[in-house]
């Protein structure tokens, strides 16, 4: 079988006109817009030759005005759809991290950076399929979020996008392709298992005779903006206007280390990981303050949605040496 | 990897309500023009298929099943070949063009059918122009592209409003009109036809025939159309002396004159003569040989041929539009003897018709010395005969010259000339019937003479010895208004004119003046625009002789310029900075001339602040740009006067 030329990078990357991926704003300059006539196109072509045929046959000259009227008109045509690409600005939003299977939404922005409307413009995830028809209007930037498919924990790039266009007469077709820099952090697939128990660790032992005790209330404390909403104290709140979080005896102290060790051994890495991912879910759940310890990496005990991010991204960038 | 569907792709989008509307209105507006030349039936069979596919699309209904488009299909072809008695050529091929238009609309669903009907408007607006290239056929095609172009346009953005797609369509339409422009004038031309036309092809061209019976040029003369329109370079003569000379005929059988046979000679300029005029001729197609001149020709048409008896006949049949520039005398001296065989032809009649005009004319003859007398005795006749001149002849029976001059009494010029001629033979005098046109309106706008068929005429000609063929006109003798206030002043009053020779209507009549001057230079300059006339275009522009490699070059050239000007102006409205954008790059370099420049990370709140701590005395200028800029910059839209205002600003900004 003979390998396609795209194949090659170097050469796709010289035919479209760009290195991906490529960072900031992507102007769509004319050397990255392509342009052919559709099959409609090619119709259209015939049908002029047939009339110019007739207008010479039969020397009628309100049929050459007619035929030539139609060529211009084709002209025009192809220019109108070149325009309704060209220099269209794309630059890629932020995009939410993400859960391995499932689809990473990724925003990107079109700026029309033009007087004039741009209608009916495909953009097209390549790899992925996903694609939407939008119109952007003058002078303003249509976003459009393109879900790909996450299949695997780590950094998903978003791989090359195409924009296409037929208007105004669909006797052409305009497309270009860009690359923007931009990622998703996929996290593993979460399994759920059951939690380990509140940390044995060695060298914290001496917190262990307080573990137990996890749910017992022991304080009030001010409250922070990672506190979980369950721990709030309501009533103090409603007497004392003020936001209070209850303090558990065993949070104070009791440390939860999501160990990489504590799974048994001989699952493999990634079903490993899965794990730790769905521990991670359930301790955030219980409102405990738990860390999480991999081979060559710790993330320190804490506890709130940002320790639960900081977590999961550490297992979706986990690399086994 | 499997093909993804694609959302743009016309197979895969379905025709919308307005999709359809808008289609349909296209077809009607293309189709209506062919209605009143296709069979009756036909026509409301056509509209019933566009309104039951309307019908369908707004209850939304399943179309109809093929097979019963089928079965629809090859009744109407049956019923056109009833009709035609072949489904080939012209007439049936529009016919069922118009049908199919129909037929693919009920079995339309997606755009890419929906847009071969759109391409199908194209032939149906070309196939109008075999009937008609008039101005107003002309109009109607831009409307009808309008109106299909705004339909492609609303199948590429179905979201969009119609009215901002009728906006696309016009734009796309005015980018067009360039280009097509350059086309017309520079495309190399080709002289037509390529192949055999169909035998219809110039079916319903009116004209003169090379035989006249009594009755037939009244029938012509009451068409409006025109014949030919000439441009005298300088006065044209006078309406009396405007005998233009068509088919000569020869041989009368008691009822009909025919030509009979030609004979070619080589063409003399006449001698002497009183003026010689020069004019160029457009003449409408008749379908026939002849090249119509003012009497008496003393130049030749290139590539025409002359015959002996004074025809001046193209090659081929005129069936186009044609320009030929002429010279003729008026009151030339007549050509050499005639050989005496066509001077025997020019005697011969029939046996046994016409008893009474026969022994009229020995009368004449044994009481006159010369043919001269008996031509002026003749005159005399008809002169003081009553004869009435009227466009609905009595009928006439066997003897048609016996019965015209002494019962009926009542003809228009074919029944004179006619006369005229069988009584001239009959006393020995060679004589023949010539056809042709007579006087014609000229136009006081453009001073062009427009000849219609309403013009056509029949006079006689007499050989004199001595003097040769003489030109005698018997109905100006026996109807002497005719000549000389032409048609309308001639007929009886009551009877039925064609429409613009009737004298109450001058308004109409000047209206149509106007509208002759410009039909006239729309033939001359759109509608005969031939490789002829792009020759000379081309050699007024400094290229002699052009041929096709240099017009083609020329075209591209041209043609690839407009393009790249089109490109430009796509761009540019792109490139351009919006003002406001472009006064701060003004107000930053006015800044960076005095030394403060802009650190990249720094926004324009702390650089203008920081330009108005560092220069005290224009802080207030300085500050209020910065705020004009940022508010006009981010914040919602702003009235055009804000940006005006931050244009001045920094254009009076003064920082020394």
């Amino acid at each position: 079988m003979i390998r396609s030329p795209l194949a090659n990078p170097r050469f796709a990357n010289w035919l479209y006109g760009f290195t991906p991926p490529e960072r900031g704003v992507v102007v769509l300059r004319h050397r990255r817009v392509y342009i052919v006539p559709t099959r409609l196109g090619w119709l259209y072509g015939a049908t002029l030759a047939i009339l110019l045929i007739g207008s010479i046959n039969y020397a009628l000259s309100l049929g050459f005005a007619l035929t030539f009227l139609l060529s211009g008109l084709g002209l025009a045509g192809m220019v109108h759809t070149a325009r309704n690409l060209a220099r269209t600005a794309v630059s890629a939003g932020r995009s939410e991290p993400v859960y391995a299977g499932e689809s990473a939404q990724f925003h990107l922005l079109l700026d029309g950076r033009a007087p004039f409307e741009r209608p009916s413009i495909l953009v097209r995830h390549v790899a992925g399929g996903a694609q939407l028809v939008i119109d952007v209007p003058p002078h303003e930037v249509a976003e459009v979020v393109l879900a790909v498919p996450a299949a695997k924990r780590g950094w998903l790039p978003l791989g090359r996008v195409m924009l296409e266009t037929r208007f105004p007469l669909g006797l052409f077709r305009a497309w270009s392709y860009v690359e923007p820099d931009a990622r998703c952090l996929v996290y593993p697939r979460p399994e759920r298992t059951p939690l380990p128990p509140t940390s044995p660790d060695a060298r914290t032992g001496a917190a262990r005779a307080q573990a137990s005790g996890s749910d017992d209330f022991s304080a009030l404390r001010g409250y922070q903006p990672s506190d979980s909403p369950r721990h709030v104290a309501w009533k103090a709140v409603a007497r004392a206007q003020e936001m209070l979080t209850k303090q558990f005896s065993g949070e104070s102290a009791g440390e939860l280390w999501l160990d990489w060790r504590l799974l048994p051994a001989g699952i493999d890495l990634e079903r490993r990981l899965s794990c730790l991912a769905g521990w991670v879910l359930a301790a955030q759940q219980s409102g405990a303050l738990y860390g999480l310890r991999l081979p060559g990496v710790e993330v320190a005990p804490a506890r709130g949605d940002a320790q639960r991010e900081a977590c999961l991204k550490a297992l979706a960038l986990f690399e086994a040496s | 990897m499997k093909p993804l569907p694609h959302p743009l792709a016309p197979e895969l989008r379905t025709v919308s309500g307005r999709d359809l509307a808008m289609l349909t209105a296209s077809l009607l507006l293309v189709v209506t023009p062919h209605a009143e030349r296709a069979p009756w039936w036909l026509a409301v069979l056509v509209l019933s298929l566009y309104g039951w596919r309307a019908y369908l699309g707004i209850t939304r209904a399943p179309l109809p099943p093929q097979l019963l488009l089928l079965a629809l299909t090859g009744a109407a072809m049956t019923g056109i070949w009833a009709h035609y008695h072949t489904l080939f050529g012209r007439s049936p091929g529009i016919v069922l063009l118009c049908l199919f238009s129909g037929l693919k609309l009920l079995e339309m669903r997606s755009h890419r059918d929906a847009t071969v009907v759109a391409f199908l408007c194209f032939f149906l607006i070309i196939t109008n122009f075999f009937y008609s290239q008039s101005i107003p056929t002309a109009l109607m095609m831009c409307v009808a592209l309008v109106a299909i172009t705004t339909t492609l346009v609303g199948f590429a953005a179905p979201q969009r409003p119609s009215r901002a797609n009728l906006r696309t369509a016009g734009l796309l339409l005015g980018h067009a009109a360039p280009a097509a422009l350059v086309l017309f004038l520079l495309f190399p031309r080709v002289q037509g036809p390529l192949w055999g036309l169909p035998q219809d092809a110039y079916a319903g061209v009116s004209g003169l025939s090379d035989t006249m019976s009594p009755g037939n040029l009244a029938q012509l003369a009451l068409s409006d159309a025109i014949a030919f329109r000439v441009e005298f370079q300088g006065d044209p003569p006078p309406s009396r002396l405007r005998y233009w000379r068509g088919p000569v005929l020869w041989d009368f059988d008691g009822r009909n004159w025919r030509m009979g046979p030609t004979l070619l000679a080589a063409f003399k300029p006449p001698k002497g003569g009183e003026r010689t005029y020069r004019y160029s001729v457009v003449l409408e197609p008749h379908d026939r040989h002849w090249l119509f001149a003012l009497e008496t020709a003393a130049s030749l048409p290139p590539r025409a041929r002359f015959t002996e008896d004074g025809q001046i006949l193209a090659r081929r049949p005129v069936r186009l539009r044609m320009r030929y520039a002429l010279e003729s005398v008026i009151g030339a001296a007549p050509g050499p003897a005639q050989d005496p065989a066509a001077l025997r032809r020019a005697l011969r009649l029939p046996e046994g018709f016409d008893p009474r005009s026969l022994a009229l004319a020995h009368e004449w003859r044994d009481a006159s010395q010369s043919d001269a007398a008996i031509v002026a005795r003749a005159i005399d006749f008809l002169r003081q005969g009553r004869y009435i001149y009227t466009l609905e002849p009595p009928r006439l029976g066997a003897d048609s010259v016996d019965e015209f001059l002494f019962d009926t009494k009542a003809g228009f010029c074919e029944h004179f000339a006619s006369a005229f001629v069988f009584l001239m033979r009959a006393a020995g005098v060679p004589a023949r019937v010539v056809t042709g046109y007579q006087g014609g309106d000229v136009n006081p706008v453009d001073h062009i003479v427009t000849v219609r068929q309403s013009d056509a005429h029949a006079w006689a000609e007499v050989y004199l010895r001595g003097r040769g063929w003489v030109r005698v006109d018997p109905t100006a003798a026996a109807v002497p208004g005719r000549i000389s206030s032409g048609l309308a002043r001639a007929v009886p009053e009551g009877e039925r004119l064609p429409l613009l020779m009737r004298p109450q209507l001058q308004w109409l009549r000047s209206l149509r003046y106007q509208w002759e001057a410009l039909s006239y230079k729309w033939n001359i300059w759109v509608l005969g625009y031939d490789p002829q006339r792009q020759r000379e275009l081309m050699s007024l522009v400094g290229m002699r002789d052009a041929d096709w490699r240099q017009l083609a070059a020329t075209l591209f050239t041209v043609l690839g310029l407009l393009t790249a000007l089109l490109l430009v102006w796509s761009l540019r409205r792109l490139v351009r900075p919006d003002p406001v954008q472009k006064a701060w790059q003004r107000f930053c370099r006015k800044l960076g001339a005095r030394g403060i420049e802009r650190s990249p990370f720094e926004g324009p709140r702390d650089f203008s602040e920081r330009a108005a701590r560092d220069l005290p005395q224009a802080r207030g200028a300085i500050r209020r740009i910065g705020e004009l800029y940022l508010a006009l910059r981010y914040g919602p839209v702003a009235p055009p006067a804000r940006i005006d205002e931050l244009r001045r600003l920094v254009r009076d900004l003064r920082l020394t």
